[in-house]
């Protein structure tokens, strides 16, 4: 028994290991005050002033922040509203609809982000920031339900029946005991949407346009010309920002109601 | 009224969004595959089955062949690396349980683009494994592994690791110990308990599992983009080569409708082995 605890002690550590070693190196190197080499130089706070003074990214991360923050509202809403209809009713094509979202969530996401090209082109909507933001709240929508969904089951159904009895139609309902009782997951969906939407690559590739550029499409093309400092930099900023919004939304999450 | 007016309106709404960016889609790709290309416009009308017919290219079989083999190869290291970590944590009762789910979650809230990049330091000639392996003398010449399919392979087993442990683990919770007990008591071995109780009981996460690794280390294609060089090309860089850069959409909608088909063929699996399972609560 000791050997195997020990053996899967070891085994546990060595894949959290694998996980964090890369994101440890790559913040520990943007600090460091050399171009190529791996030898440590000294402490430079050197790649975040490049970074923090490239215009062109800062307009960037303007866009998708503003992008996120939109796709994430809209998908949220559009989210709770599926979530409580799949809860609280029967209704024609429940099933379907059940099994939609499940579909979504398994599907490449690179399926969508054709499927979103060709029917952007069929309408001839110019790809921009309209275009990139219909794809984002689509593909934001079925996380925000599956998270919204799965706090509703752990709500206790007499809550709604006394309501009724008291006199509350629907809307009452959703906006007086709903909404205020699910908050946190509604924060949490909200804030896995905005960090979907802000890593999101594939999808974007397809349905961006020149004049909007965004930061994980910048990224992209930065990475692919090679390692540089200020993008180590800037891997860094991002991976600290969706921490603190994991570790928030892990916490509104875990308050009992 | 109220009543159903409430009802109605979020379901107009929801239904709505759907079936215009979900649902029409879709149809539109599989009416795409059947058109035809041309150079002045991205699709002509004549249906016809010519893009079907182009799929049997040695070029693109190999590529095939070659997106199955990585993608099956990268599912199997996954469900052979993330089931027991999955089926640890799960069994865990230490008070830390929920910082270790914790540090599991973080991963899949991260930009894979930015967690691939991160590897590059690592495994390049000049990078951190080969310094190490240098320097301890177990190698003389640095490891060629940067830009090569194991490249490829790590990064995606990196990337995709949290998706095949999250369902597992849901479903080892879930996992009623009386039947562990029960199979023990009745003179079953730790390995026979394993086989023929803890597997067919986990079945479903493990398939769940394995369709969010395997779809995706098919056509993630920036990953043998950046770590696999010029050479790794994969379903996805295929169809994204299609949409745009030879701008041959037909083709592209083919290769799309091809992974579709696969992709429901997983499903079928998956939903004739949860049949008597609940399925929802997966992530």
């Amino acid at each position: 028994m000791r050997i195997s605890s020990l053996s899967s002690s070891v085994y546990f550590t060595l894949t959290y290991l694998f996980f964090y070693i890369p994101i440890i190196l790559l913040i520990v190197y943007s600090f460091n005050n050399t171009q190529y080499s791996l030898l440590w130089h000294g402490f430079t706070w050197r790649w975040y002033v490049e970074l923090f003074s490239d215009s062109d990214l800062w307009i960037s991360t303007w866009h998708s922040f503003f992008l996120g923050i939109a796709a994430a509202t809209i998908a949220t809403w559009i989210g709770l509203l599926a979530a409580v209809c799949l809860y609280r009713y029967r209704f024609f094509g429940r099933n379907f609809l059940n099994g939609l979202v499940f579909i979504l969530i398994l599907s490449p996401e690179i399926v969508m982000g054709a499927s979103l090209l060709i029917l952007f082109t069929l309408v001839h909507l110019p790809l921009g920031f309209m275009s990139l933001l219909l794809a984002h709240i689509s593909f934001c929508i079925p996380f925000v339900i599956v998270t919204i969904y799965s706090r509703l089951v752990s709500f206790d159904k007499n809550i709604f029946e006394a309501a009724k009895d008291l006199g509350a139609g629907d809307w009452l309902i959703f906006l007086r005991i709903l909404v205020p009782l699910l908050w946190p997951a509604l924060f949490a969906g909200w804030l896995l949407s905005f960090t979907l939407s802000l890593d999101d690559v594939i999808i974007s590739y397809f349905v961006a346009g020149p004049e909007f550029q965004i930061l994980p499409l910048q990224i992209y093309s930065m990475v692919r010309s090679g390692i540089k400092p200020e993008i180590n930099a800037l891997c860094s900023v991002l991976f600290c920002l969706t921490f603190i919004l994991v570790l928030m939304s892990q916490l509104a999450l875990r308050k009992k109601v | 009224m109220k009543y159903s007016e409430f009802k109605n309106v979020s379901l107009s709404i929801v239904w709505f969004w759907l079936f215009i960016f979900a649902l029409l889609p879709f149809c539109l790709v599989i009416a795409a595959s059947f058109m035809a290309h041309s150079d002045t416009h991205l699709m002509q009308m004549p249906f016809t089955f010519s893009n079907y017919l182009k799929l049997n290219n040695p070029i693109y079989i190999r590529i095939f062949e070659k997106s199955l083999f990585i993608a099956g190869s990268v599912t199997i290291i996954c469900l052979l690396l993330g089931y027991p970590f999955a089926y640890i944590i799960a069994r865990s009762q230490s008070r830390w349980k929920n910082l270790f789910i914790l540090l599991v979650i973080i991963p899949f809230w991260t930009s894979s683009l930015i967690r691939s990049y991160a590897l590059i330091a690592i495994i390049k000639a000049k990078g951190v494994l080969n310094s190490i392996l240098l320097a301890i003398g177990l190698i003389q010449f640095p490891l060629p592994i940067l830009f090569t399919n194991s490249a490829v392979m790590l990064g995606l087993v990196y990337n995709l690791l949290p998706f095949m442990i999250l369902p597992i683990m849901t479903n080892v919770e879930r996992l009623d110990n009386r039947l562990v007990d029960a199979a023990r008591d009745l003179g079953a071995n730790r390995f026979t308990t394993f086989r023929k109780i803890i597997i067919p009981l986990t079945m479903p996460g493990i398939i769940a599992g394995s369709i969010l690794v395997f779809l995706p280390a098919m056509t993630l294609f920036y990953i043998p983009d950046i770590l696999g060089g010029a050479k790794s090309i994969l379903l996805g860089n295929l169809i994204q080569n299609q949409f745009i850069i030879s701008e041959n959409w037909p083709m592209g909608a083919t290769f799309n409708t091809a992974l579709t088909f696969l992709l429901a063929t997983l499903l079928l699996i998956y939903v004739f082995a949860t049949r008597s399972h609940k399925r929802r609560e997966w992530l």
